[in-house]
């Protein structure tokens, strides 16, 4: 029998629907691969047993002419979507053992539509940090291995590193500063962020509430489409969904491209950019120009302040939205001498390093005497990034960037400057601060033999265009490298 | 904006060792919106529920959950806004306060800081004394009023050692109407939160049941010399009475002055009022002093309200106290101090004009004033529990008014209503209280009383004072039932006068 | 990149450890604060930016609040709430003793 796990999405609905084979030899595969690739890390819970159960309900349903656009499809959820019955940690040990009585309204809307979940996918712990090394569930090793150990990038390093390794058809992740994209890149994967507002927020652990948003990370960019035609769509339970249709998006995969206006901003040309990024961001302008696109310079003038401002309103939000953490209700309860010494434990315990200090940075600029220094000022900066992308739209449709500034880099690399980690942000930030689609593209490899992204930012609510590009650029890139399976013994 | 231009009057001042001193008094009224569900999810407001039942994934601050506006509080906000004769402020937003408590479950409230949804306005309030007297009007101005989220309850005494936590109120919606500190007396503060209570319940924004706790309030309390410089002030925490709340302000003025003149200072701190002892405490260390880190809140998006939505509301606002009153005053030429009274919330005015209606309007604020409340409040009751209905009481006047009982044989018809013995006409009825105007029987009677004081009859002639003592002893000989004007025309025509 | 100006002191960082109950040991409070003040003299380059007249922006989407009915349609799932709680007692959370 063929390995179904070499299958992309759309192949193995596909054959699942020419009647290849059913949705439980589909998940009996991807188990066995899952199984004999936990050095990888990339799962912290997996639900094996319930996913084989779900996938002979939706061979059932299959048969009855019940067909959800990923009917039967195994995936993998990042382990910030809460699961009803199913431990949901956020990669924390703040929430170790903590098991939902409720299911993500993005889960709940790929449920609805045939979803069998084969487990939680580690991340960067409460989705802060770019190389998955924040969990407390240990790092997940990125498949693309050479002498040593690299990282698969984060917060979605998980997804990432599952979707490459052909442990899942696709993954659920989310991105509050490119923690689709960077990982996406640094894995030969597509990831996209939609427009902020498109995924409900509702059900998933909020790391920064006007920032994160839910997206997929797939094979490619047909996949990653129909998986976010699964996970979107309004939700009255969240305020800031947006209550506008969800386009059939996969029909908008191989459109032509010809005569769209794609923007080249000058300022992501950075000083120290490695060459193989600049001739991985070269190759895609000539991509584009053959499909009949046309290049125009533009400016966005306030990129360099994109992430110093982010790094003001995420932690911000992020040390309010952390503050339920305090093992009263659920979660790590570490009993003190008193109720404020009870608090202080568990969050000391509960908490790593890393979201200790962005709890700290948020708490700090949001008090007394610096909100307006910080806080306020970032949120002008804010609105003056959003300014630039609707000046940018005058001259172009898309903008094309690389996804991230390097290649994927050294597990337990001695990161001493926290700022240094920041930078892997650089380039997708901008986007989660304007709220708007971008997706990361593997459009070839570096002297190393390691993947880079290029990545796609659209127009608010315009990811048909970003799919038409996205797509235009897979197919000239050809990128079909895959890691070799050394975690196979 | 601290407006402490007013003097109190002298006879507000407070006598202490060093002069006279004057109290300067700002309240924060959180009024429960009476709405069904909470402020930003669909669990249930009602009270007196099991613990935690009535508590959802958002309430409980459950990793993931968002708010979602409850339409309702908003409109209750600007009705109660407008109700105050204050600004609506189209633009405003909902900002986190920041601090840790196990009845807050979410790590912070959602208020309204930097953006209410009601500004400044203002209310008129007559203080009452002591012994009931009507004091001058005072203007009260009003600061703002926002919307916030209440917290749940913490119970202590359920356990030696740990505290036992229900989010029941956790969530539910409540307008924090801040005023200027413009009070200068304890008769002051409570005029004006009975005054807040009125417009409430007028306008069915809130219940104002301040036993139940749906209406409290923080009272800020400081002292100066008469018209000097302003002194430290503390607020003195969720009082909810409006007796306690004068007794509160009594004791933390007399502390505040009996500091100074022993020559301390007064720390700014938040208090609390043990109603048992009549006195305030200190309630929280200074150590923790607060830092709330305000922010909007990133899960809620800000509100745009329409002018023409506000407009319309106003349209449909119902009749306020202070309209009622004037209207009372000018079409049912009551007294000012009846008219008061009778308006001093909906239930009462709404019960008066229904007795009134079509009768002596002046009758109908006697018996309702006087006899229908003076009953109750022997008793105990509110006018919602009353046993004499608006109906009742209205028939009872119109048996006196066409001459079926006389006013005292009312009262006593009265007395029997509120027993429960039934309405009027059954009680005239069954105890045959029905007035005599048959003149041969009342003449029968007359004759009998002559007859038995022969005497007086004969001195009545010189002494017409003489009349009323027989106008009585007829009245006793027919158990009162008989018609005074007869009885008094056929003596007249008797006795010679 | 990171400018080491002195930006958070010792004195600092114990006063943002207690707003966000956190402790840190004495020992770190000089490294956290080395830390803190790199990535704040880091985002001090926003000073730079000329944001006169620029109104913050406060969410992603520039659309006004949605609002819900005023309908009882949640609640009523105590075992739910206290499923995951580290302590409970007769349908109440039970807590380290809150009052002093």
């Amino acid at each position: 029998m063929t390995d179904l796990t070499k299958y992309t999405l759309d192949e193995a609905l596909g054959g699942m629907n020419k009647g290849d084979f059913t949705s439980v030899e589909l998940t009996q595969a991807h188990i066995s691969a899952c199984e004999s690739a936990t050095e990888l890390n990339a799962f912290v819970t997996t639900s094996f047993e319930q996913a084989l159960e779900a996938a002979k309900n939706s061979d059932l349903r299959r048969a009855k002419g019940e067909i959800g656009i990923i009917e039967g499809a195994p995936l993998g959820v990042k382990d910030l979507f809460c699961t009803d019955g199913v431990k949901t940690t956020a990669g924390s040990n703040i929430l170790d053992q903590f098991e939902p009585t409720y299911e993500s309204a993005v889960t709940a809307n790929m449920n609805a539509q045939g979803m069998v979940m084969l487990g939680k996918l580690n991340l960067d712990e409460f989705a802060m940090g770019s190389s998955n090394e924040t969990s407390a569930y240990g790092p997940v090793i990125n498949p693309w291995r050479k002498e040593e150990n690299l990282v698969p990038g984060g917060s979605s390093g998980g997804s990432a590193a599952a979707v490459a390794a052909d442990l899942c058809l696709g993954a659920t992740a989310t991105d509050t500063g490119g923690s689709i994209r960077q990982p996406a890149s640094f894995t030969g994967t597509v990831g996209i962020k939609p427009t902020y507002g498109r995924c409900s927020r509702w059900g998933t652990v909020a790391f920064a509430s006007s920032l994160d948003q839910a997206g997929p990370i797939a094979k490619t960019v047909k996949d990653a489409a129909i998986l976010l035609q699964s996970m979107a769509g309004y939700d009255e339970k969240d305020s800031t969904s947006l209550n506008v249709p969800v386009p059939d998006w996969k029909a908008s995969c191989g459109k032509s491209i010809k005569g769209q206006k794609i923007g080249i901003p000058k300022e992501y040309m950075i000083d120290g950019m490695p060459d193989d990024i600049k001739k991985l961001w070269d190759n895609g302008i000539e991509w584009l120009k053959d499909s009949g696109a046309e290049i125009v310079p533009i400016s966005l003038p306030h990129t360099k302040y994109a992430l110093p401002a982010y790094y003001v309103v995420a932690p911000a939000e992020a040390s309010s939205n952390l503050a339920r953490y305090d093992g009263m209700r659920y979660g790590l309860r570490t009993n003190g001498s008193d109720l404020n010494d009870t608090y202080a434990r568990t969050r000391t315990m509960g908490f790593g390093d890393e979201v200790k200090r962005r709890i700290m940075i948020g708490t700090y600029v949001l008090s007394a005497g610096y909100y307006d220094a910080y806080y306020l000022r970032a949120q002008k900066v804010r609105a003056r990034i959003v300014e630039d992308f609707e000046n940018a739209w005058y001259k172009c449709d898309t903008i094309l960037t690389p996804t991230a500034p390097s290649a994927p880099f050294a597990l337990g690399r001695k990161v001493v400057d926290p700022v240094e980690m920041y930078l892997n942000d650089i380039f997708t930030v901008t986007t989660n601060l304007a709220g708007l689609p971008g997706i990361s593209i593997p459009a070839g490899l570096n002297a190393d033999g390691l993947p880079l992204g290029l990545q796609i930012i659209g127009k608010a609510l315009d990811e048909d265009t970003v799919f038409a590009t996205a797509s235009a650029l897979e197919s000239a890139a050809d990128f079909n490298s895959k890691p070799a399976k050394w975690w196979i013994k | 904006m601290f407006t402490a231009e007013r003097v109190a009057d002298e006879k507000d001042w407070i006598k202490g060792e060093t002069g006279d001193w004057e109290v300067i008094i700002g309240l924060e009224v959180h009024a429960q919106v009476s709405s069904n569900s909470k402020l930003f999810s669909g669990s249930s407001t009602k009270y007196g529920a099991e613990p935690n039942s009535q508590v959802s994934l958002v309430d409980a601050g459950m990793p993931g959950m968002l708010p979602v506006v409850n339409e309702y509080c908003i409109e209750q906000a600007i009705k109660t806004g407008l109700g105050l004769n204050a600004k609506i402020n189209l633009y405003s937003r909902f900002d986190r306060k920041n601090y840790f408590y196990v009845d807050l479950p979410q790590g912070y409230q959602i208020s309204q800081f930097e953006h209410p949804i009601v500004g400044e306005g203002n209310i008129e309030v007559l203080p009452i004394d002591s012994d009931g007297n009507t004091m001058d009007l005072v203007t009260v101005g009003i600061e703002r009023l926002h919307l916030e989220q209440d917290a749940g309850k913490s119970v202590h005494d359920l356990s030696p050692d740990e505290t036992y936590v229900d989010l029941n109120r956790c969530g539910v919606a409540l307008m924090e109407i801040v005023s200027k500190p413009d009070m200068r007396s304890p008769e002051e503060a409570s005029a004006y939160v009975d005054k807040l209570r009125g417009i409430v319940r007028a306008l069915g924004t809130c219940d104002g049941d301040m036993e139940k706790g749906n209406l409290r309030a923080d009272v800020n309390v400081s002292v100066r010399k008469p018209g000097g410089e302003l002194g430290t002030r503390c607020e003195i925490k969720n009082v909810n009475s409006m007796r306690f709340i004068r007794q509160a302000i009594n004791y933390e003025a007399r502390r505040h002055i009996e500091i100074i003149e022993a020559g301390g200072s007064i720390d700014q701190e938040t208090r609390l009022f043990d109603s048992i002892k009549g006195e305030t405490r200190t309630m929280r260390s200074k150590e923790d002093a607060h830092d709330y880190r305000y922010f909007p809140d990133p899960d809620l998006l800000p509100l745009n309200i329409e002018q023409s939505y506000v407009d319309d509301l106003k349209a449909k606002l119902p009749e306020l106290p202070d309209a009622i009153k004037n209207r009372f005053m000018s079409d049912y030429n009551l007294s000012e101090y009846d008219a008061r009274i009778l308006t001093a919330d909906k239930i009462k005015s709404d019960f008066y004009e229904l007795v009134a209606n079509g009768r002596d309007a002046k009758i109908a604020a006697n018996w309702t004033m006087g006899d229908l409340f003076g009953a109750l409040n022997k008793s105990g009751l509110e006018l919602n529990e009353t046993p004499v209905s608006a109906k009742m009481l209205g028939e009872l006047i119109d048996r006196i008014s066409d001459n079926t009982i006389s006013g005292k044989i009312a009262k006593s018809v009265f007395e029997r209503m509120f027993n429960g013995e039934g309405n009027a006409d059954e009680i005239i009825e069954a105890q045959g209280l029905k007035q005599v105007t048959d003149v041969g029987a009342i003449t029968a009677i007359v004759d009998e009383v002559i007859a038995n004081n022969n005497e007086q009859a004969q001195k009545a002639v010189e002494n017409p004072k003489l009349l009323g003592f027989f106008v009585g002893q007829v009245m006793k000989a027919s158990q009162g039932k008989a018609n005074p004007q007869v009885v008094n025309q056929l003596l007249r025509e008797k006795l010679g006068l | 990149m990171s400018n080491q100006k002195n930006v958070v002191n010792v004195e600092d960082v114990k006063k943002i450890a207690r707003l966000s109950r956190l402790h840190v040991e004495d020992t770190e409070l000089q490294s956290l604060a080395d830390d803190l003040s790199g990535i704040l003299g880091w985002i001090e380059q926003l000073n730079e930016v000329d944001v006169d007249k620029v109104k913050p922006m406060t969410s992603a989407v520039a659309m006004k609040s949605p609002m819900r009915k005023d309908i009882v349609s949640d609640g009523g799932k105590r075992d739910q709430i206290l499923k995951n709680a580290p302590k409970e007692d007769d349908g109440f959370f039970v807590v380290p003793r809150s009052v002093e």
